[in-house]
């Protein structure tokens, strides 16, 4: 499989703190992969440089081609999408404009598509196109958040937090939508407190720790570690000792 | 006082008050996308109603001259800013934008000014060469200042106010101009006699109104251009850029103040600087309007123009005195009702 989103020896600063050092990651076509840590490790940080909002230095290519040139807004236009972890929605719009503006560079034909797509993936949605999104709940915000992200048609999906501050039926809820989107052909780079229903769904992880990765492998793998189990999945496995 | 009387104080008020109203709609327009307080307003006022009165005595006005200039800027600041990533496509566009633009708009004015060019000529070319300088305005003053504060914002707009004030004394002179009114009709209803002109205030006003709230509500565009007012960083990760809704909002707020001013000279004479004070009565409706609501800023406005038409029958040395007072009481109340709030971190 080709690499979709190639990022090496990436650092990324604020002024002289350095919150990401030397991160090196991957996420082929049709893969989801996660991105595992506490708080403060570094992952949003890394997301907001992969999608041009924050400097990065090292590299990031996007389907072959490096996106250092590239604004947040050229980023967008090739393909590469971000649901960042406050939402940031249009709150006096409603959920129908503010899923019309993802599609702000979309052909309208193809808008039109996007909108049946993204309502049959959240019907809830649909029931309140002509409702304020900031008067929505926190779980219908981020169903809005992510839709709007997919109404750009995007080949890579980044999801920051999608389960923050949200009930678990509804946390159980997004994670299915994430394992469906495998099947629009939308790739997925999901960065997670919650390890545990992170690994369920992923194809491949990494470990963050203090801004750099400690360990990745396998979803599978990542999740019978020993280590991570102890620390991120608060359960140690039988017979094994943690760390 | 008699009725009469206050029915032409109230008909003086609400047409100098439509005309504030679409100066504070551009302002509310202008501040929600770009957070800049747009003080050259005023100017963009002086330069539609001068370069149309220049243009109606066969004049070529020095503006169309200016926007020429401030395009060649503006295509330096382009080239420059997309140095490391020099793309055809851009430098293309940004020849078309910013050379090609104005100096058609240049040699189209050179061809078509004459002393028996049509009004409606005359009116396009003012507002064409006026939107090239608001576009340009932008380019070159706001655009690289995009991610400061407000602050920042308000020093380089008053700095912009006072150089375009310069040049506006440079092309037009000290000596004030008239235009030639748009209609010459008249009719009159009771005691109020209803001029052409002060119907085409009326009727323009609004129609900008209702085509703002269609384009608002209704366009793309004019979405994007309030999701970038709302959250600049949805906007732009939704793929709408900061630029783009800022050189519309300065297009729109620079076509507003030109219509204006082409409303205003031939009912009274502008002279190169009086722009600044009619635009500081738009800006005191946007204020009472908090900078924030559209349908309070129009009302705002046509309060402020009555109160104006009052005080200058009833004490004109205190005319602007007790206009600008109008503001006290509304920031005091304001001050007082909403919570403090943190500007904003970009």
């Amino acid at each position: 499989m080709s690499a979709l989103l190639k990022v090496s020896d990436a650092h990324v600063a604020y002024g002289k703190v350095e919150a990401v050092r030397s991160v090196s990651l991957d996420v082929a076509d049709n893969e989801i992969v996660t991105i595992i840590g506490a708080n403060g490790a570094g992952k949003t940080t890394l997301l907001n440089a992969i999608m041009g909002i924050l400097p990065l230095t090292g590299s990031a290519a996007f389907a072959g081609a490096d996106m250092a040139s590239l604004d947040i807004e050229d980023r967008v236009a090739v393909g590469l999408s971000l649901v960042p972890e406050h939402r940031e929605l249009f709150g006096t719009m409603n959920v129908e404009d503010n899923l019309q503006l993802g599609a702000f560079r979309i052909a309208k034909a193809i808008a039109a598509r996007s909108f049946e797509r993204v309502y049959t993936l959240f019907p809830r949605l649909k029931e309140r196109r002509k409702q304020l999104a900031g008067t929505l709940s926190g779980g219908e915000q981020q169903m809005l958040a992510m839709g709007r992200a997919l109404m750009g048609a995007p080949k890579l999906l980044m999801l920051d937090e999608p389960s923050l501050g949200l009930a678990p039926i509804i946390v159980a809820d997004i994670f299915r939508t994430i394992g469906e989107l495998r099947a629009a052909g939308v790739s997925v780079l999901l960065v997670e407190q919650n390890a545990q229903a992170a690994l369920k769904i992923a194809d491949r992880a990494y470990v963050m720790e203090l801004g750099e990765f400690v360990l990745s492998g396998p979803a599978s793998d990542i999740a019978t570690n020993a280590r991570v189990a102890a620390s991120y999945l608060g359960f140690t496995h039988e017979g094994e000792s943690a760390i | 006082m008699n009725t009469t009387i206050m029915l032409f104080l109230l008909q003086d008020g609400i047409t100098n008050g439509a005309i504030y109203a679409l100066l504070g709609l551009a302002l509310v327009l202008v501040f929600a996308v770009t957070r800049v307080i747009l003080i050259p307003q005023g100017e963009f006022v002086t330069f539609g109603a001068l370069s149309y009165a220049m243009l109606a005595t066969g004049q070529v006005p020095g503006t169309a001259r200016l926007a020429v200039a401030m395009g060649v800027v503006a295509f330096g600041l382009d080239l420059y800013a997309a140095r490391r990533s020099l793309r055809l496509k851009l430098v293309v566009r940004s020849v078309l934008l910013n050379i090609v633009l104005p100096v058609a708009i240049l040699a189209l004015t050179y061809a078509l000014a004459g002393p028996k060019t049509p009004i409606a000529i005359n009116i396009a070319l003012s507002l064409l060469i006026v939107a090239a300088i608001g576009l340009f305005l932008y380019r070159i003053a706001f655009q690289p200042l995009a991610h400061t504060s407000v602050l920042v914002l308000l020093i380089a707009s008053v700095g912009c106010h006072l150089a375009l004030q310069g040049l506006g004394l440079v092309f037009f002179g000290a000596e004030g101009l008239r235009g030639p009114a748009l209609s010459n009709a008249a009719f009159t209803v009771g005691p109020l006699r209803f001029t052409g002109q002060s119907i085409a205030v009326y009727g323009l006003t609004i129609a900008f109104i209702i085509a703002l709230w269609l384009f608002f509500g209704f366009t793309l565009m004019g979405k994007a251009l309030r999701a970038t007012a709302v959250n600049r960083l949805g906007a732009r990760l939704v793929g709408i850029r900061t630029t783009l809704s800022g050189q519309i909002a300065f297009l729109l707020a620079s076509v507003i103040g030109a219509i204006s001013g082409i409303l205003i000279v031939p009912i009274t004479t502008l002279y190169y600087d009086t722009g600044f004070l009619i635009g500081l009565k738009g800006f005191i409706a946007a204020i009472i309007g908090g900078l924030v609501s559209y349908p309070l800023t129009a009302v705002a406005a046509l309060v402020v123009g009555s109160v104006e038409a009052f005080s200058s029958f009833y004490a004109s040395n205190f005319k602007e005195v007790i206009v600008f007072t109008l503001i006290l009481p509304v920031l005091v109340l304001r001050s007082l009702a909403a919570p403090a709030v943190e500007e904003e971190k970009d």
